[in-house]
């Protein structure tokens, strides 16, 4: 017998599809998001050396780079069996924080503000950037383009390029910083700071300051109990460099907590045939569909449920904002941690959290003597074998893992990325905010919008669509009737 | 012609000066003039095989790194028509094997790259090959990617100090002409006689293993300036 196999790898970039299935009475009965892409990382590395993977896996994505490149590196640590010095951590840290905080940054202002800034029902010709450089003012824009420029001069200076850095070693970085730059990065980094601080008050301001903006972030229809992952460091407080991997659960009790390395003992994946991506969820609950709650292994990776599966934030400003995001949506503490929030909307205002946090530790890292340490090379000679690399990205936790013959040559590679994280939760979340907007057959582009806000909030590597000029993400929703009729089909900047 | 015992010649009109039995690109670079080519190397006998230092000479296409000068010699170098062929060269080099210039260690370093960019070539006008051609990780010192070679010979045409050879055309006369490398020979390499090849390799086909990066992106020979600026006055 004949078997053959179609295996499709693939790394989500560009292209989205949402299909709206409704019942007789016109009410929602199913929705989907569907990914059609495919893309071949994970194939087309295999034979390659295992030290190019930094370089080769930072094009996968033109968003996030620095997250590929700085998994991959952390794999290359695990692979050749070398532990990278102080020095090099922290270099590296100081490097994906920069990341972070520009990376925040694009997100808030250009992607989830509009909705807020502008409204969900407002203007789609004017529901984006500009639109909210027009109603918050030239200032402010110029504000985010300037916070945007100099991290990306950091990213540069650290990492050898300003998009696709080229930084990473196995064990090491290429390129030690001089006390100039050091003294650059360090007035960059206090601007970062005060750029955060600025982000939460307009956050105040524009969205918790609108009771209609916060009665919608506290709506069922954005609500969902699952469980939550995210990197800590032995005080249990977020790291997004480096740390253990820990699961709580929708009632805040820690689930497991383990090093990257271990995953596969953890997260498991499975296939659904309307979808190219896979849907990880929890192997140590297992897989109960769609569902919410503590039997349901569905879990989510993002701003939000970094904050929920840490006890803190190391730095004390972003820690204040930490315990004020808490109070304000009506978390308990219990034995000393704060329950978590479900409320998927408040992912955007964790997100400026999670920038505050990386603008302070910026500061703190570039202050400490170490960090121009010209010792930042590590000769491997170890024979390499396996390794895996884990890091937060700004949309997941994002997991490297090498298998390589004893030169080093790739023979298996196993990328998971953030988004990927994120599959079955955002499918839930689309599913219950069309169920929750949309009643009688009665469809609005504005309903369409909030629909979208429903996996928005998750920051989806899709919106590396973005970065196809004219930067338009194309969509299409489609709705169908109980028969399975198409009714309506919208779409957005489709081909 | 001659002046002071050197031969007399003209590149592109600049008056310019050789010894008897000088190639022109030789002579051509001690007179301030680029003349780009990827297999030529000093000290090393001219092999012809890259054919990007092709020159008109008299109005005939020659290789400027065998043909020597002769007294009163008239050169076109820097004509539209002698770019645009070398252009076409660097691009089939391009399209014949694979070169994804973001992940090789080489870049910044590298010659093909530089010339890629000095001749402004944007994407290749021949559809890619994408030919299977495979690592060899297998000797000590050196990680040799064939998917990079371009033929050169330049590591072909180098010996080690105690005159052995280590790389060695293989498969002639078929599809799969190729540099071989002999593993047990390779292994042996010093430290510096590998960094040697991996240095006389013109692209990023020859590494030397654990030494990866001692120059970042951003700092290397072609980050700053185009190939040939050092030679150009």
């Amino acid at each position: 017998m004949e078997r053959i196999s179609i295996d499709p790898i693939t790394r989500l970039e560009g292209h989205g599809k949402i299909e709206i299935f409704l019942n007789d009475e016109g009410n929602v009965d199913n929705a989907y998001l569907q990914i059609p892409e495919l893309r071949g990382f994970e194939q087309f590395s295999i034979g390659r050396p295992a030290e190019e993977m930094p370089r080769i896996t930072n094009r996968i994505c033109g968003v996030c780079p620095e997250a590929h490149h700085m998994a991959a590196t952390k794999a290359l640590d695990d692979l050749f069996n070398v532990e990278p010095s102080s020095a090099v951590k922290k270099l590296r840290e100081l490097f994906y924080s920069a990341f972070y905080v520009t990376d925040h940054t694009v997100h808030f202002y250009a992607l989830g503000a509009p909705d807020f800034v502008l409204g969900p029902e407002s203007d789609p010709a004017k529901r984006n950037i500009l639109g909210v450089i027009h109603k918050v003012g030239v200032e402010i824009g110029k504000q985010v383009i300037e916070c945007r420029k100099r991290n990306h001069e950091i990213i540069q200076m650290l990492g050898g390029r300003g998009i696709h850095p080229v930084a990473g070693l196995p064990g090491g970085w290429s390129k030690a910083m001089t006390s100039e730059e050091r003294d650059q990065i360090e007035e960059w980094s206090r601007q970062n700071v005060e750029f955060g601080l600025f982000s939460l008050e307009l956050f105040d301001d524009v969205v918790l300051g609108n009771q209609e903006y916060l009665d919608l972030i506290l709506s069922d229809a954005f609500t969902h109990e699952t469980y939550y992952m995210g990197t800590v460091n032995e005080d249990n407080q977020a790291n997004f460099y480096d740390g253990d991997i820990r699961v709580v659960g929708p009632d805040g009790e820690e689930l497991v907590k383990y090093p990257p390395s271990e995953y596969p003992a953890h997260v498991a994946e499975r296939v659904e045939p309307w979808s190219y991506l896979k849907f990880p969820y929890l192997k140590d609950v297992g897989w109960n569909g769609f569902a919410d709650g503590k039997d349901s292994g569905v879990y989510c990776c993002t701003p939000l449920s970094r904050l929920n599966a840490s006890d803190g934030l190391a730095t004390p400003k972003a820690q204040e904002h930490f315990e004020r995001f808490y109070e304000t949506l009506g978390s308990e503490k219990i034995n000393g941690r704060y329950q978590p929030v479900h409320h998927r909307l408040a992912t955007h205002w964790a997100r400026l959290i999670e920038l505050l946090y990386s603008a302070e530790r910026m500061v703190e890292l570039v202050q400490d003597p170490e960090i121009t340490s010209q010792d930042v090379r590590t000769v491997v000679t170890n024979t390499p074998d396996e390794g895996v690399g884990s890091v937060e990205a700004p949309r997941g936790t994002l997991t490297h893992h090498y298998k390589t013959d004893g030169n080093g040559i790739l023979t298996d590679v196993n990328l998971i990325v953030g988004t990927t994280n994120n599959n079955a939760p955002i499918a839930m979340s689309i599913k219950k905010a069309a169920q929750g907007l949309i009643k009688n057959g009665e469809v609005s582009e504005g309903l369409l919008n909030m629909v979208e806000m429903a996996f928005r909030n998750y920051d989806p590597c899709m919106s590396c669509a973005t970065h196809s000029l004219p930067g338009k993400m194309p969509l299409e929703v489609k709705i169908y009737d109980a028969d399975g009729e198409e009714l309506e089909t919208h779409q957005q900047y489709v081909d | 012609m001659k002046k002071d015992g050197k031969l007399y010649f003209e590149i592109d009109g600049k008056p310019c000066y050789a010894e008897e039995g000088q190639s022109i690109i030789d002579a051509a670079t001690e007179n301030g003039v680029f003349i780009p080519s990827l297999c030529h190397m000093e000290g090393v006998k001219p092999a012809g095989s890259c054919r990007i230092c092709n020159v008109k000479v008299d109005g005939r296409n020659m290789t400027a790194c065998t043909t020597p000068v002769e007294d009163g010699m008239i050169v076109e170098n820097d004509i539209p028509e002698l770019t645009e062929l070398r252009k076409a060269i660097v691009e089939t080099l391009f399209v014949s094997g694979n070169h994804h210039c973001p992940t090789c260690e080489k870049s910044g370093n590298c010659e093909l790259q530089a010339l890629a960019y000095r001749f402004q070539m944007l994407v290749p006008r021949f559809p890619y090959k994408f030919p299977e051609k495979g690592v060899n990780p297998r000797s000590d010192q050196i990680y040799h990617d064939r998917n990079r070679c371009i033929l050169c010979k330049r590591c072909i045409r180098t010996v080690t100090k105690d005159g052995k050879h280590v790389f060695a055309y293989h498969g002639r006369g078929g599809e799969d002409l190729h540099v071989a490398i002999d593993e047990e020979l390779a292994s042996r390499l010093t430290d510096e006689e590998a960094l040697e090849a991996m240095e006389n390799c013109p692209v990023g086909a020859i590494l030397k293993k654990e030494r990866g990066f001692e120059v970042p992106i951003g700092e290397r020979k072609y980050d700053h300036q185009p190939i040939g600026s050092e030679i150009e006055n």
